[in-house]
């Protein structure tokens, strides 16, 4: 039964990305064809490019990646835990309170650091 | 009135017990997924279509314009002339861009943004597979969608769509965050992950009664999520023109802009199911409901993006984490207190 | 287990797995690498789902599909090349390197057939993920608090390191 369910979604993810690439197919008969080098050149309002595209970025933008990773694993445990709450008694809210005070510890440090700034 | 209720379970039953008799039942199951399927992207072509429309529409009257009103009754046909449109145009892929990467992307964007409706309930019964960590699902589908935009952005080779991109996964994750913890509430009411369990939970009173701060944190965090007004520094187009896809063209970019409005109306509509009751109400028909529901939302989203400016990019990010996750973290230790037993004790005891 | 299209599924995936696994090791541009590595841990998750372990599998999507491949992609961005072809160069080291991947497949493969594997455990059918919960804060709570100490030290760790000044 378990199995079934996911078997729609099996079915369901191939005709997704059939989806997304049947129009894509259907435009390939009907539209157009005339490149030029000029055409085909980077969009860059007109002006010929300068220097390469794919830079350095900025670490803020690492960050924010790591900060988001450390608080999706926390959320990863909020789950299961919400799911059996109804079950569980006071204990596992004091436990849960532990658990996102350190973390909380954690965005406070972020915070005054000032990593979580946009520069 | 039952039979008009559950029109399109008893449709689908039918033909199950059609083909049944001269197939066997795991090619009958495969068949009905492709047909449940086949029309469940149908009806979202033209919604989308519907939804462009209505969008251009409602804007238009609010800065006192008329909007499209040239192709069909209305305007209404005007999504279709432009898809139409759209399909002869040129297919412009970059010298210097990765090919295939560039191709890739926005097939992903599309069949994730479309994948996270694989759990959504459209009346009663009407879920293409009601999975047991339903919304769960929703969630982390959603979020492989960020490596579409990343991958359109970075092949394209050009530096507004890298920067466009960059921005809007650094703004999509952190506004995951709060998205995530805002509908721990709603899960801890329930004890349930199931879609269809979450909507039953709400046939006394509708959720957002009881989570109001969580209704507001995931509408907030929802249309950042979806780069909608006021957080649609991603292709703020004084700045960076058009963001990821701004080297796309033709059909592809088309695909793009269907992805969007697919992922508003989730987002309404998994808003609808957590927080509005899902598919309950009185009288009318189950998915006529959800529908009313999911597309008053999506007004209120259209409502938004004509009122609000757009924030900037400093305020956008601060406003997450300094925010938003404290908000949801409150949110979430306020319902759990509620939920113990000696609170519910002092509440009994002040009623009497 | 031995339904066909069970079997059939396994056999997919692990296949794509395997494959996208080899193609993060064997490809030049390192963009290229991540995006595989995606394909691979998406493939992980299916093979849960076949194992009934579906809240795994959600969390395998989550965080591991969604949210390391980002701080992948933006490791990648920070580095001075980012996209250059040959990010991934080749070394001169080939020969040894497959001798001792060879070496460590014969141990593996030695170790896992000497093993007397559990048969006929009972997958999970019902609804796993309040049992899940339940097991996490009654019986290991212990590890759950530490895993927040652990998360505390990553952050703090990272700031330390990024912080400019």
């Amino acid at each position: 039964m378990l199995l079934t369910q996911y078997g729609y979604i099996a079915i369901f993810l191939i005709i997704a990305i059939a989806f997304g690439i049947l129009p894509l197919v259907i435009a390939l008969a009907i539209r157009p064809k005339k490149p030029n080098p000029v055409k085909l050149s980077t969009y860059e309002c007109g002006l010929e490019t300068v220097g390469p595209s794919w830079i350095q970025f900025h670490v803020g933008f690492y960050l924010y990646a790591l900060v988001f990773v450390i608080f999706d694993v926390e959320t990863v445990f909020l789950y299961p835990w919400a799911v059996a709450y109804g079950k569980l008694g006071l204990f596992a809210l004091i436990e849960m309170f532990i658990f996102v005070i350190l973390l909380v510890v954690g965005l406070v440090y972020a915070w005054r650091k000032r990593a979580l700034e946009w520069k | 009135m039952e039979v008009i209720n559950n029109i399109f379970v008893i449709i689908r039953d039918v033909i199950a017990v059609m083909l049944g008799f001269f197939l066997p039942p795991t090619l009958v199951e495969a068949i009905i997924a492709v047909l449940v399927i086949s029309v469940f992207l149908g009806f979202m072509t033209v919604n989308v279509m519907m939804q462009v429309w209505a969008e251009r529409k409602t804007i238009a009257y609010m800065q006192d314009r008329f909007g499209p009103n040239r192709v069909g009754p209305f305007g209404l046909m005007q999504s279709v002339a432009d898809a139409v449109k759209l399909l002869t145009k040129e297919d412009i892929i970059p010298t210097h861009a990765d090919k295939w990467v560039f191709r890739l992307g926005p097939i992903i964007v599309v069949s994730t943004a479309l994948m996270v409706y694989g759990v959504m309930p459209f009346g009663d019964g009407m879920v293409i597979a009601d999975l047991n960590i339903g919304i769960l699902f929703a969630i982390s589908i959603a979020s492989i969608g960020t490596i579409g935009f990343l991958m359109s952005g970075w092949s394209s080779n050009n530096k507004y769509a890298l920067l466009g991109a960059m921005r809007a996964v650094a703004q999509m994750v952190s506004y995951e965050i709060p998205l995530v913890l805002s509908i721990i509430g709603v899960v801890m009411l329930v004890g349930s992950l199931q879609m269809s369990e979450i909507v039953k939970a709400q046939s006394g009173l509708w959720f957002v009664i009881w989570q109001p701060l969580g209704f507001v944190i995931f509408f907030i965090a929802g249309l950042a999520e979806i780069n909608r007004t006021p957080f649609d520094m991603v292709e703020a187009d004084s700045e960076i023109v058009a963001g990821y896809f701004i080297e796309y063209s033709g059909m592809r970019f088309a695909v793009f802009y269907l992805a969007e409005y697919m992922s508003a109306f989730a987002s309404a509509a998994i808003a609808v199911t957590l927080f509005f009751g899902g598919w309950q109400g009185p009288l009318l028909p189950p998915y006529i409901w959800f529908l009313l529901k999911v597309w008053l939302i999506f007004f209120v989203m259209i409502w938004i993006r004509a009122t609000l400016p757009r924030v900037r990019v400093d305020q956008l990010m601060g406003f997450a984490w300094k925010v938003l996750i404290p908000l949801a973290l409150l949110n979430i230790f306020l319902t759990g207190a509620i939920l113990q037993p000696w609170y519910q004790g002092l509440v009994q005891g002040l009623a009497k | 287990m031995n339904d066909p299209v069970v079997i059939l599924a396994f056999a997919v995936l692990a296949i794509v797995m395997l494959v996208s696994a080899a193609a993060v090791v064997l490809l030049r541009n390192i963009v290229h690498c991540a995006l595989f590595l995606a394909l691979s841990f998406l493939s992980v998750a299916g093979i849960y789902i076949l194992l009934n372990a579906e809240f795994l599998a959600a969390v395998q999507i989550l965080i591991y599909a969604g949210a390391v491949m980002i701080l992948l992609l933006f490791a990648i961005m920070l580095t001075q090349r980012a996209g250059a072809i040959a990010e991934n160069p080749p070394n001169n080291q080939v020969g040894m390197a497959a001798v001792v991947a060879v070496a460590l497949f014969g141990l593996l493969a030695l170790v896992l057939s000497g093993t007397s594997w559990l048969t006929g455990a009972p997958a999970a059918t019902q609804p796993n993920t309040e049992a899940l919960g339940r097991a996490l804060f009654e019986y290991y709570v212990l590890p759950f608090e530490i895993a927040s100490v652990l998360l505390l030290v990553a952050m703090i760790g990272a700031i330390v390191i990024a912080r400019e000044d």
